[in-house]
Order: C-alpha cells, then structure tokens, then sequence
C-alpha cells in the first residue's frame, strides 16, 4: 500500500518535473513547426491550389519583420525592392491611361482569384476596400492612402505631357507591382501576380490620372 | 412556447433589417461608424442565435448516435460536464487526444468517442450540413453559457505555448495570389475594409472582442456561423487554400487570438451585419 503511494507520487514528480523542464523551443524549430502545420491544414478547393502557400522569398521576410517587429537591413528592403522592380513592364503599345468609368468598375469590384470565383473569371482591382478614390463614393476603406484629387493634387493636368511622364510611369509601377516602391507594402501586385490585365490596370491608371475623372473634380 | 415567441420576434426583426435597406442613403450622411454601432444596437434586441443555442442545449442532452447516449460526459477542459466557463479557456491542451482543441474539434471528439459518430466524416462534411450544423448548434449554447465572463486561456503545457508561436507565425504569414496575411487587415488600430471596422487583432480590446464575438448570427446570409467557419471565410478572403476543418491551422490561430485577448469579455453568440 506504502509502496504503491510512494510509486505513484514518484511518478507524479517526474511528470510535474518533465512538464516543467520541457523548454519552449527555439524560434528556428517554431518555424519548422509551423511549416509543417501549414502543409497538413491545408487543401486544394477549385482554383485556390496549394502552390499558393509555396514560400514566396519577399513575402519571408515581411514576415519576419512584422512578426518579430524587427525592421528589414536597408540593403534587403533594397534588393527585395529590385527585385520587383525587374518585373514592371511599361505598356506594350506605349499608352498608360484607359477608359476612367471602366476603372472605376474595377475598383468597385472585388471578385477575383478565391476557392469561390470561377477559374478564368474576371478580377476586380478591390481598391475602394482600402483606399478613398472618388468623392462619391461613401463606402470606402481606410488600410491605404486617400486617393482623392490623385492626379490633380501631383499637378496632373496633360498626363501626356512630359511634365506628368515621372508620375504616370510611378503610377504604372505601383499598381504593376507596389513592392518596388515599398519592400513590405501591403499591396497586392496587380500586374506582377496576374490579377489585373494591362487593359484593366490602364481604366484604372485614368481613374486616378485622368483630369476628367470625378476623382481629380 | 419559447420558441414561437422567438419566431413572432424574427419576424418583426426582418421587417427592421428591411427597413434599414431603405434608409441606407439617409445613414451614410452621418458618421457611418456612428450608423452602425446603431444598426447594430438595434439588432441585439432580437438575436436569431437564441434559436440556435436551445437547439444545442437540446442536443447536448439528447441520447443520440450509433451508441444513444447523451454529450452530458464531455470533457470540455474543466472535468466531465461541465460547461459553464469551458469556452473562455479553449483552445486548450487535452491529455486524452494529446492535441490542442478549439471548441467545436473537441466536440467532434466527443461526439466520436462517447456516442459513436464517425468523426473524420464530421468533419469533412460542409458547413450548415448534417452533423456540421449540429456542432455549430452545440458550440452557440456552450459560448453562450460562458457570456460575461473573462478570457483565460491556458499556457501553462508547452503544446499551449507552441500553438500560441505557432498561431503568431501563421497571422503574419504572407501568401496567396494577392499576399495578404491576416496582418494585413487585422494589425492595426482604427482601420475599415469598405465601412466594416476591423479589430486589431494582436491585442486587447481587438481581440477579445473578435475572437470572443464567435460564433454569431451574419444578418446578411441569414446564417449561424461557428469560429471554424469564420475563420475559413478569412482564408477564403486572403485567396489562400481551404484550412481543413479542425486543423491545426486554425486551432493555432485560435490560441493566438484568444490568448491576446486575455481579460476581454465574452460576448458570443453576437449578432453581425
């Protein structure tokens, strides 16, 4: 009887003392945990495939730094900014602006590229989920920048002229791909990733460039 | 009785959601944080999730599955039964499973080990289907019994606290055809996606008013929606993969959230726009 109590409370203490002793694992082994959770929570539904979740080296190291709170080293927000920078391409029949009332439907819609859209349906830019654009519109997010009087406020009054070329071709580049501009923007890249079409981005290029768009009234 | 009370009241809850619908113009001349703090206040009155919590007292004390028994022996995390401040501790680690469970993957367990339902085939069945809304029935009563009280969960196993690192690694984890994290949206104070506020999810009040607001009733679809399934629409949002039910995925972002939400009150089942 004393003996089985003194087994028991023995075997008691060891458990305390293993659950007390098992050390929280280093950050590098919690990263390999969470890897492989990834790999076992996820699957495939309609077009959102798994390769979505392959390890994107720019996306990495935002999240690192978001995570740990630590800013990037200057020369990796340099080179993850090159790198993108590499992928924007100007338009291949030289004209930057669009239709502004077809870039304003792009930036009301939000469809696009989830397990419930229809493979090869057409996106939506999702830009009034973030961002103000024209002054109509009342519904409008606040994770991004105001872009009311977008181009008028940059003093935009030819976008053809050479005084607005540096802010027509910034404007591509960042709806193109915003991480050339800023490493760990938030920002989708339209362009880059294949979410907006040349055509689609040029409608919204207009939206925001165009002096006529009710954004620059 | 108390469920046609309840209905005659639905009825006259749908006629006020109607009526917003005309007067939205109106509501956005104000402040449109304003309007919907209002629109809200004015849905709590008659929350559609009363339905779904006596459903879910009823099934977790009706003799049910292959072995017809009741869920009165499940182990929730604070001993056999016992319900009330279960869901303000979970996800938690339990010795029998050697998992860390949310509430509704601990149901299934439950619902396996003591009436006999298959639950691999629970939780492969689509949400608002057979079993699934049962489990979804059963996690509203069971949050519900905790409203009021005081997030607490437990970190005292190492698997708690390797789920919370682990949660924190997956919240910020960019991915998906437009990079997005649940960071992106859910890491900053005071920010909309369209007028829809989002709380900061990384600390309190944020996230013990988001984690502790789930399961809800979603005015627009008409539907009860658990914590696995909001958290699923997320994804589904971020245009990542469909995180399987129950997954550790999930359940670590659980752990996560509600860790951070420590202190905050919970207010589920609420009822949403």
């Amino acid at each position: 009887m004393n003996r089985k109590h003194t087994l028991a409370l023995a075997t008691l203490a060891a458990l305390v003392l293993a659950a007390c002793s098992t050390p929280t694992p280093s950050s590098a082994e919690l990263d390999k945990l969470t890897q492989e959770v990834v790999a076992r929570s996820f699957r495939a539904q309609g077009q959102a495939k798994l390769d979505r979740l392959s390890p994107d080296e720019d996306n990495r190291l935002c999240a690192e730094s978001d995570q740990t709170g630590v800013a990037l080293d200057p020369k990796v927000s340099e080179a993850i900014e090159a790198r993108n920078m590499q992928t924007i391409k100007p338009p291949s029949d030289g004209k930057y602006l669009g239709d502004f009332k077809e870039g304003e439907k792009v930036a009301q819609s939000g469809a696009g590229k989830t397990w419930t859209d229809a493979e090869g349906s057409v996106n939506g830019g999702n830009c009034y989920n973030c961002h103000q654009i024209s002054k109509e519109e009342l519904s409008f997010g606040t994770l991004g920048p105001s872009l009311y009087n977008y181009g008028k406020m940059r003093g935009v009054t030819n976008p053809n002229s050479a005084d607005a070329k540096p802010i027509v071709e910034y404007t591509w580049g960042k709806i193109q791909n915003a991480r050339a501009y800023n490493a760990c923007s938030n920002m989708p890249r339209f362009g880059h990733k294949g979410i907006l079409t040349e055509t689609q981005i040029k409608h919204v290029m207009a939206l925001l460039l165009d002096p006529a768009s009710p954004v620059n009234k | 009785m108390k469920k046609i009370a309840l209905a005659s009241r639905l009825i006259g809850f749908s006629a006020v959601v109607g009526l917003i619908g005309l007067s939205t113009a109106a509501f956005a001349q104000k402040s449109s944080t304003d309007s919907i703090a209002e629109y809200r206040a004015m849905l709590q009155d008659g929350n559609p999730a009363e339905l779904f919590e006596a459903k879910g007292e009823d099934l977790w004390k009706q003799k049910r599955g292959p072995k017809n028994v009741s869920l009165e022996a499940c182990d929730l995390g604070k001993g056999a039964g016992v319900v009330k401040g279960a869901w303000v501790e979970l996800p938690r680690y339990f010795s029998d499973t050697g998992r860390v469970q949310d509430l509704e993957s601990r149901l299934v367990t439950c619902m396996q080990e003591l009436q006999g339902f298959n639950g691999e085939e629970i939780a492969k069945t689509p949400f608002g289907k057979g079993e699934q809304s049962n489990v979804t029935a059963l996690a509203t009563w069971i949050s519900a019994e905790s409203k009021g009280m005081k997030f607490n969960l437990p970190q005292s196993h190492v698997e708690e606290r390797k789920m919370y690192e682990v949660g924190k690694r997956l919240f910020f984890m960019r991915g998906g055809s437009h990079d997005f994290a649940c960071a992106t949206c859910h890491s900053q104070d005071d920010k909309r996606i369209r007028l829809q506020d989002l709380p900061n999810l990384t600390k309190n009040p944020g996230a013990g008013n988001g984690f502790g607001a789930w399961p809800a009733y979603r005015v627009s679809n008409g539907q009860m929606w658990g914590a696995q399934l909001r958290l699923n629409d997320c994804y589904r949002q971020q245009r990542f993969p469909y995180p399987m039910f129950g997954s550790d995925a999930t359940i670590a972002l659980g752990v996560f959230m509600g860790v951070n939400g420590k202190g905050g009150e919970a207010t589920a089942p609420a009822i949403k726009r």
